[in-house]
């Protein structure tokens, strides 16, 4: 459980990782928060042949809430993410998808952003991005930065749009409406494990969404505004079963996932409906 | 008198161990080569050519080894540890595959280089040829025979043994069965877990050249035992070799095995290479590469009365045993004896086949058996139950073997190869004190109210009963030095159950000194050389007993020699503190330490308290020799205890679970415990071996299995699918002790390390099959598999 031989690169500034990154080109990989590459290039599944660790770039550590919503940093990381007050008022869905990521002492390294590139189909927040229709910002040596919605972002299982030499510089998730409610809700073995399914639920005086995890490729975002506005809760959950594209594995057969996302779907959609009706504007996490 | 013995004293070792201090196998030997394996990618295949070219040139390589470059007696087969009998076809692995590989992880070739980073590289630089072969996965597969793991071993049965108890008046126990009013016939199945300590293996190995000697650090459950291994295979003189235990994070059963082809290896590389070699074992090569257990397929028929007594019970087992029986065939013959637990069976038969399969090794993990035993007991007592519409608990009472019938023979060899028979126990008792604790009379309330706000709730109950303290002996070698310290040592090996706090509380009991003056060593040849290893729930019995009686004649001399100093009769004499005194006259008194000078007739003086011990200082009485015939100078003693057969501890538990009715989870609400290991010598440490037995058996029912496609691979070798539970998924663990002491040992002790993991499949079993009135007859199971059950149709 050693990695093979790779280049290192510890660069200093955006200009140094950027240019490390254009010429590494296929063969480079960034390295983050490390909770997920360092893992795979242990096994040897992954055997970059550059590395490009982008901890010590100065001006990726930032965290910004306002009005509109939450841009978090390259090196925003999830446990600062998770206490973070200001970006809990603005989208208290962040908090509460991020106490469901892993545990503590891995949230205190994992980013936000790495979790989003490295886009696990079982991960809590690329289904927060793809629901709140969020964006990603993706920077490239001698190139204008580019904004990537959630919708075209997530490619396939761990896949996402980030092209080689290309760097994820923040990450955008929209407030939380006034009058709205959200709610994250999912089944995992253990705590801390990855769900076997879940969902994350927006519902606000225009429209409801469903966003399942653990239940296909990427994120799949289902429409339940017509069912939310009539109340059929049942109607939804079993809306949100017809579009998850579960597969079985050794630990959940398909049909229990598919099962499991319409359950929870119906929790999740009545925490939600309950919330945007009793909190108002002001938020709590 | 000082009264160590029974106290919850605090765990002597945990400053260390949890502060980071403690010094495992890895932690030693910064400088020495490392060595890597490349280990067999198939589950069973022919090993064409082995092509080095792509590795040779690699820098930092040192040496690479295959099955041809060992000598003979390096290369030859690994010894059966336990042979048996009824083990008509045992096999074992060579320690590097010679001609074919007969697991996914077998070790193929060995590499040494300048770190373990080289040597994985190097590692993926070979390329090995092999002509696949169909893999055997599974019991039913296995059983089928179509298929051989080994060649030579038709049907793939490895052993077969029947032991048959029959009914007072003669008659056979299918006989039994068949002439009782009331019959049921069914099976039941358990998977694949593992011991999973947190520490693999490891072993790291020095070569004196100059002192032509071997010292071999290795993370094991048996330092003497790996040292005769290794002489005998390296054609050592037994006293130029040395193996030492350091700190061990945790065995479970599967660092009893040995030697291991890498604990082989390595020291070999090392005299070969005459540099310092280590190993360390990461945590897919002990997924893939150490040892498993549980898999058993089970059928039960029954016969039993309206009362719900079991009037015949005759179970067939076919009993995954992996690629190879390096253990012989321990666990099969602890499932089926141990299956009986507290219950005095009409008539009783039993047969099991152990059946090769292309996967890794089955030896033993806490519990050895004991746990598929169980669960086919408890599930049949469910069973009956169920059938006469009793409560789970009066059908177990119908069926107890009662206080007054100890010592109970139940007719059975066990493993050890002596009678089955128990010491002593009070099953009603401890039934009693366990529906106490988990409220078993109130639960139909309980239940009732929970289910008026939509919840499901289930209660389950699990009774065993467990052999521990097997022989053949251990030793004990205590010595009081001049400065009052007292040197404790055992052969025996440590894996952090507290025995340095537990055999200090023995001695310090024994010879009267305050605990903070004793150290223990234990697992270093170096101090104790005859052993035979921790497993078993043994230590405490053996090595405690032996500590104990090594103690008692320690004290004896320093009696005899302060009654010489004091003028006093030995028989007046006390000792406490740390000082030997006459009872009842305070004034006349002498520390241990300065009995210890006076035990030591010196002619060199290298302080002033020797000083008193030298030939010129007064008092030395000219009429006999400094060393009296018959004794030896210095204050210490060694004793062992071998005892006649093994000591019964038992237990019971109980769980109250919570079935989601719609997501199919399940919780465990409550779990209680109640367990008689005999005399308590720290109830505190007996408390914590419970809880991580109980820990592990609720990964076992709930979380762990190993699971293998049809090609004998593992698909989950990583802590990341193989599911071991986290401290969040263990509930609160409630638990009473009961004391009956065991008749068998001075001390009265009965061993206490499996216990807590016995039950917990059994009685997590009950509890769900309670709260969904679904059978469950297979275990783990997951919330996918209830949510499964519940949708399939009703049997019948
Ligand atoms: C035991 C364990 C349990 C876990 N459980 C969960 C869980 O329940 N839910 C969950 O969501 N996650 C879980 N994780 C993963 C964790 O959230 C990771 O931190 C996260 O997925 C990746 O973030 P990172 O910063 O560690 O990225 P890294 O591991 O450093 O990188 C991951 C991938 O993203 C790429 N990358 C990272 N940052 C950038 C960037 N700025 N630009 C371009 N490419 C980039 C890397 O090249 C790499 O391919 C778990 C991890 C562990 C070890």
């Amino acid at each position: 459980m050693k990695p093979p031989p790779f280049d290192y690169h510890a660069p200093r500034d955006l200009g140094e990782a950027l240019a490390a990154l254009a010429e590494a080109g296929p063969d480079g990989k960034v390295l983050a928060g490390g909770q997920s590459l360092i893992p795979l290039l242990n096994m040897r599944l992954a055997a970059p042949a550059r590395l490009i660790d982008i901890n010590r770039v100065a001006g990726l550590d930032t965290l910004s809430a306002g009005p509109e919503g939450v841009r978090a940093g390259a090196l925003a990381r999830h446990a600062r993410v998770e206490r973070s007050a200001e970006a809990a008022a603005v989208q208290p869905l962040l908090r509460r998808a991020l106490r469901l990521v892993a545990h503590p002492v891995i949230r205190n390294r994992g980013t936000v952003v790495g979790s989003l590139v490295h886009a696990d189909p079982a991960a809590e927040l690329p289904a927060v991005l793809a629901l709140l229709g969020g964006s990603v910002r993706l920077a490239a040596a001698g190139g204008a930065e580019r904004d990537v919605p959630a919708a075209e972002f997530f490619t396939g299982p761990m896949e996402s749009a980030v092209r080689p030499g290309e760097l994820a510089v923040s990450a955008f998730f929209p407030a939380l409406p006034p009058g709205s409610g959200v709610s994250f809700r999912e089944l995992a073995r253990r705590h801390g494990d990855y769900a076997l399914a879940g969902v994350a639920v927006l519902v606000t005086p225009a429209a409801a969404r469903v966003a399942c995890i653990g239940v296909g490729p990427v994120p799949i975002v289902v429409d339940v505004t017509e069912q939310a506005a009539a109340g059929d809760w049942a109607a939804a959950a079993q809306a949100v079963r017809e579009r998850v594209e579960p597969e079985e594995d050794i630990h959940a057969s398909a049909d229990y996932r598919r099962h499991l996302a319409g359950v929870l779907a119906g929790q999740a959609l009545r925490d939600a409906a309950r919330e945007a009706e009793t909190t108002g504007v002001r938020h709590h996490a | 008198m000082t009264r160590l013995f029974g106290e919850p004293v605090p765990r002597r070792e945990d400053p260390r161990l949890l502060t980071g201090q403690g010094r495992y196998l890895d932690d030693l030997g910064q400088g020495a080569l490392a060595a890597a394996f490349v280990r067999s990618p198939h589950a069973h295949a022919g090993i064409v050519d082995i092509d080095l070219s792509a590795a040779i040139d690699v820098e930092g390589l040192v040496a690479v080894y295959t099955w041809e470059d060992l000598p003979e007696r390096v290369g030859a087969p690994l010894p059966l540890l336990i042979p048996h009998p009824a083990l008509t076809h045992g096999r074992t692995a060579y320690p590097l595959a010679r001609d074919v590989v007969r697991h996914v992880g077998e070790p193929v070739v060995m590499v040494v280089a300048r770190d373990r980073y080289v040597a994985e590289d190097v590692c993926s630089l070979i390329r090995v040829d092999y002509e696949v072969r169909k893999p055997v996965v599974g019991v039913p597969e296995a059983a089928a025979g179509a298929h051989l793991v080994h060649e030579d071993v038709p049907g793939n049965v490895g052993a077969h043994l029947v032991q048959e108890v029959p009914a007072a008046d003669g008659r056979s126990a299918a006989q039994a069965v068949e002439d009782a009013p009331h019959r049921l016939t069914f099976r039941l199945g358990i998977e694949r877990s593992a011991s999973m300590p947190l520490e693999g293996r490891g072993v790291y190995a020095r070569w004196d050249a100059d002192d032509r000697s071997l010292r071999v650090y290795s993370s094991t459950q048996t330092s003497t035992s790996v040292r005769m291994a290794l002489a005998a295979r390296f054609g050592l003189p037994l006293p130029s070799v040395e193996v030492i235990a350091p700190d061990v994070g945790g065995g479970f059963g599967v660092k009893i095995v040995h030697p291991w082809p890498e604990e082989v290896l390595v020291p070999w590389a090392a005299m070969l290479l005459g540099r310092e070699v280590k190993w360390a074992e990461d945590r897919r090569e002990h997924f893939v590469s150490s040892a498993h257990e549980r898999a058993q397929e089970q059928t039960v028929r029954v016969g039993f009365d309206d009362e719900g007594r079991v009037l015949g019970l005759d179970v067939t087992i076919l009993h995954d045993h992996g690629a190879y029986t390096p253990y012989g065939i321990i666990v099969p013959i602890i499932t089926s004896t141990q299956l009986l637990g507290p219950y005095r069976i009409g008539a009783y038969r039993v047969e099991f086949s152990s059946l090769y399969t292309n996967t890794v090794q089955v030896t033993p993990y806490r519990g050895a058996g004991r746990p598929q035993g169980v669960f086919c007991m408890e599930r049949t007592m469910d069973r009956i139950a169920a059938h006469l519409g009793l409560d789970r608990t009066t059908v177990r009472a119908a069926n107890f073997i009662q206080p007054g019938e100890f010592p109970y023979d139940q007719g059975l060899i066990f493993q050890d190869g002596r009678p089955l028979i128990y010491d002593s126990g009070n099953y009603p008792e401890s039934l009693r004190l366990l529906k106490e604790l988990i409220g078993w009379d109130d639960f139909p309330a309980r239940r009732a109210e929970a289910a008026r706000e939509g919840r499901r709730l289930g209660i389950g109950i699990g009774c065993y009963v467990e052999g521990t303290g097997v022989g053949p002996y251990e030793g004990g070698h205590v010595q009081v030095t001049s400065d009052g310290r007292v040197h404790v040592s055992t052969g025996l090996t440590s894996q952090g159950q507290g025995h340095e706090t537990v055999f200090a509380q023995i001695a310090a009991t024994e010879l009267g000194v305050p605990l903070e003056r004793v150290s223990v060593v234990t697992g270093d040849t170096r101090r104790f050389g005859y052993a035979v290893g921790t497993f078993a729930s043994r230590a405490a019995v053996m090595s405690g007993n032996a500590i104990a009686l090594a103690c008692r004649k320690v004290r004896e001399k320093a009696l005899r020699i302060a009654a010489d100093a004091l003028e006093a009769d030995p028989g007046d004499l006390e000792v406490a503190d740390g000082v030997v005194r006459v009872a009842g006259s305070p004034g006349a008194s002498i520390p241990l330490a300065t009995v210890a000078v006076l035990a030591n007739p010196l002619r060199y003086a290298f302080d002033e308290e020797t000083g008193r011990a030298t030939q010129f200082a007064a008092g030395a009485g000219m009429d006999r020799p400094p060393v009296d015939e018959g004794e030896e100078p210095g204050l210490e003693g060694r004793d062992y205890y071998s005892p006649i057969r093994s000591t019964y501890a038992s237990g019971m538990h109980a769980a109250i679970v919570e079935t989601d009715p719609d997501t199919a989870e399940i919780r465990i609400l409550r779990y209680a415990v109640v367990h008689d290991c005999g005399k308590l010598i720290n109830p505190m440490i007996v408390e914590g071996q419970i809880h991580g037995g109980v820990a592990q058996g609720v990964g076992g029912a709930l979380y762990e299995r190993m699971v293998y496609d049809g090609h004998g691979q593992l698909l989950n070798a990583s802590f990341m699918d193989f599911l071991m539970p986290y401290a969040t998924e263990i509930p609160l663990i409630e638990t009473a002790h009961l004391e009956t002491p065991s008749p068998l040992n001075p001390l009265g002790i009965k061993g206490a390390g499996e216990a807590g993991v016995i039950p917990v499949s059994a009685v997590i079993a009950s509890a769900i099959e309670d709260a969904e009135g679904i059978v469950i007859d297979r275990m783990p199971i997951s919330p996918s598999e209830l949510f499964d059950l519940r949708r399939a149709p009703a049997p019948g």
